[in-house]
């Protein structure tokens, strides 16, 4: 009988998961598992151009023509409810499992909620392509949008948003947002945009709370102010999909824990994606890693240990770009309080810059907007200063 | 024919970018010169200021590798090939010649 590798979640690290086995040359029974019904398709466009109406469904689909040519058996609208690593079976909800040789863990993260926001029509998150149509419905016939959350999906949100006409108030707990990820001094650059482009930031208030009966009409904020809305957006982070896995054996922590090479604490087990938090020797933790790329590539690495061929490793640099009121940000490699951050090109004042972070004299990071072309040369050469010190 | 610059101006390893119906990116490999569609087929970023790989271009955001001489795509996310176009080398100047938009680059 030949082998099963069992793929449970059917998205961007799932289906790459299954792309990298081929490439990598198995050709045993791939069966991949997910719990929407809609084939894979991309999240990023989501809060941008699906968002916008610039893009349609056939536009964001991640299947590409010859993935037929994968001859992958396709469990969708199926939710995966236990692992049982005993006999390594998926075990299904209608009752019935999958027992595979190799797993992939590949379920991704789901929006955090806003608590006592349930049941209340006109708050959103914004996820799933159901959360896209049901969110750019109700901005086509509302006026005003508040958006909880200044991060990046807030921030495109309230930036596709202005772009429809809407009246925009973005709501932030930080007092600067982005700080995490960028540093407090480019966060507050990249911020800076909101205003630029019409839409109201509010810093360093929380959300009290929301204000309608069966449907929002404002935002109360803890300092007592009433922001008017028809359309609420909660951007206020991602939880890891691992509850399934409670009773599984698997490690988990803030995600699936698992090695630099994605195997987790149970043989033939691996996972990708933001689902998983691989070791990572630099920073001496588990890291969980919630960006596209991150999920694309990752998956060659979890193949590779599942078939025992070595292969690549992890690519070493983290990288992510966001599309906010026209301006392209891109970030490459890894940012902590501390590093200092160098203007090399342009201005923040102009909205168009290269910024590298330096530790101890050492480029270890690199922002960049709206220059794609010098911010490629600096990920490169982050990238291979990584590959050389390893 | 639309002029793009002298060659001069276009050492090994760089690219220009012409605006044209369809804007065209320009390429130096060693000294050989190559045309192709400047827009990704995956979403919107400019193959000009991609990164240059032998007679490939990653593309700066999400790094689908285009082959300059062919314009087909090694892999995901873009899944459809970019045109190519022919380029023109005259006096020291470079030029191109847009293909038509029928024409598919595989
Ligand atoms: C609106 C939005 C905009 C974004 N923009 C950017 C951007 O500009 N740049 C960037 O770098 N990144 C961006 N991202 C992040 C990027 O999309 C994610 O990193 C990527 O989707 C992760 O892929 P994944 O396959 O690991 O997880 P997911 O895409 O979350 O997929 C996991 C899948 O598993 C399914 N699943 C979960 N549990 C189960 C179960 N028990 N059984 C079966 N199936 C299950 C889920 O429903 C889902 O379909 C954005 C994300 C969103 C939501
Ligand atoms: S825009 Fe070129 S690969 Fe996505």
């Amino acid at each position: 009988m030949s082998p099963t590798v069992a793929v449970v979640g059917a998205s961007l690290a799932g289906l790459s998961a299954a792309r990298a086995l081929r490439n990598q040359s198995y050709d045993g029974r791939i069966v991949v598992i997910g719990d929407e019904a809609h084939a894979p398709y991309d999240r990023p466009p989501l809060s941008k151009e699906f968002l916008a109406g610039t893009a349609s469904l056939d536009d964001i689909t991640l299947g590409a023509p010859d993935d037929e040519d994968l001859g992958l058996e396709w469990r969708l609208h199926t939710t995966a409810v236990g692992l049982d690593h005993l006999s390594r079976s998926v075990l299904l909800e209608d009752g019935s499992e999958i027992r595979a040789d190799g797993v992939v863990l590949a379920t991704g993260a789901r929006a955090r909620r806003l608590p006592g926001s349930e049941g209340l029509d006109g708050v959103h998150v914004l996820r799933s392509l159901d959360d896209a149509i049901a969110l750019r419905e109700e901005l086509a016939a509302a006026g005003r949008l508040v958006v909880i959350g200044a991060g990046f999906i807030g921030a495109e949100v309230a930036s596709t948003a202005r772009a429809l006409g809407l009246e925009v108030t973005v709501v932030e707990t930080q007092p600067v947002p982005l700080a995490g990820p960028l540093g407090a001094e480019m966060g507050a650059v990249c911020a800076g945009l909101h205003a630029d482009h019409g839409t109201r930031l509010l810093t360093g208030t929380g959300v009290a709370g929301l204000v309608g009966a069966g449907r929002v009409e404002a935002v109360e904020l803890t300092d007592g102010t009433r922001l008017p809305a028809d359309v609420v957006l909660v951007g206020i982070g991602a939880t890891p999909n691992i509850e399934w896995l409670a009773h599984s054996g698997v490690a988990l922590g803030n995600g699936v824990l698992t090695d630099a090479r994605c195997v987790t604490n149970i043989p033939g087990v691996v996972a990708v994606g933001d689902c998983a938090a691989a070791w990572s020797a630099a920073a001496e933790r588990h890291v969980r890693i919630e960006h596209w790329t991150h999920a694309l590539e990752q998956p060659a690495t979890a193949a590779a240990a599942l078939l025992g061929t070595g292969g690549p490793t992890t690519t070493p640099v983290p990288y992510f770009w966001s599309d906010q009121y026209g301006a392209r940000i891109q970030f490459a490699g890894s940012r902590r309080d501390g590093d200092v951050a160098r203007v090399l090109e342009g201005s923040c004042a102009d909205r168009s810059f290269l910024v590298v972070y330096e530790r101890h004299g050492q480029p270890v990071a690199v922002l960049g907007m709206n220059q794609p072309r010098l911010f490629t040369r600096w990920r490169r050469q982050l990238r291979s200063a990584v590959l050389t010190q390893s | 024919m639309i002029p793009v610059c002298p060659t001069t101006a276009l050492p090994p390893g760089e690219a220009a970018r012409v605006e044209a119906d369809e804007p065209i990116a320009v390429f130096n490999v060693d000294g050989d010169f190559y045309a192709i569609d400047d827009t990704c087929t995956h979403q919107d970023a400019s193959l000009a200021d991609g990164w240059l790989d032998g007679c490939a271009v990653e593309c700066p955001l999400h790094a689908s590798c285009f082959d300059l001489r062919t314009g087909k795509v090694s892999g995901p996310p873009a899944k459809t090939p970019v045109r190519t176009h022919r380029v023109v080398v005259q006096d020291g100047m470079i030029y191109v010649q847009p293909a038509a938009a029928t024409d598919g680059a595989a």
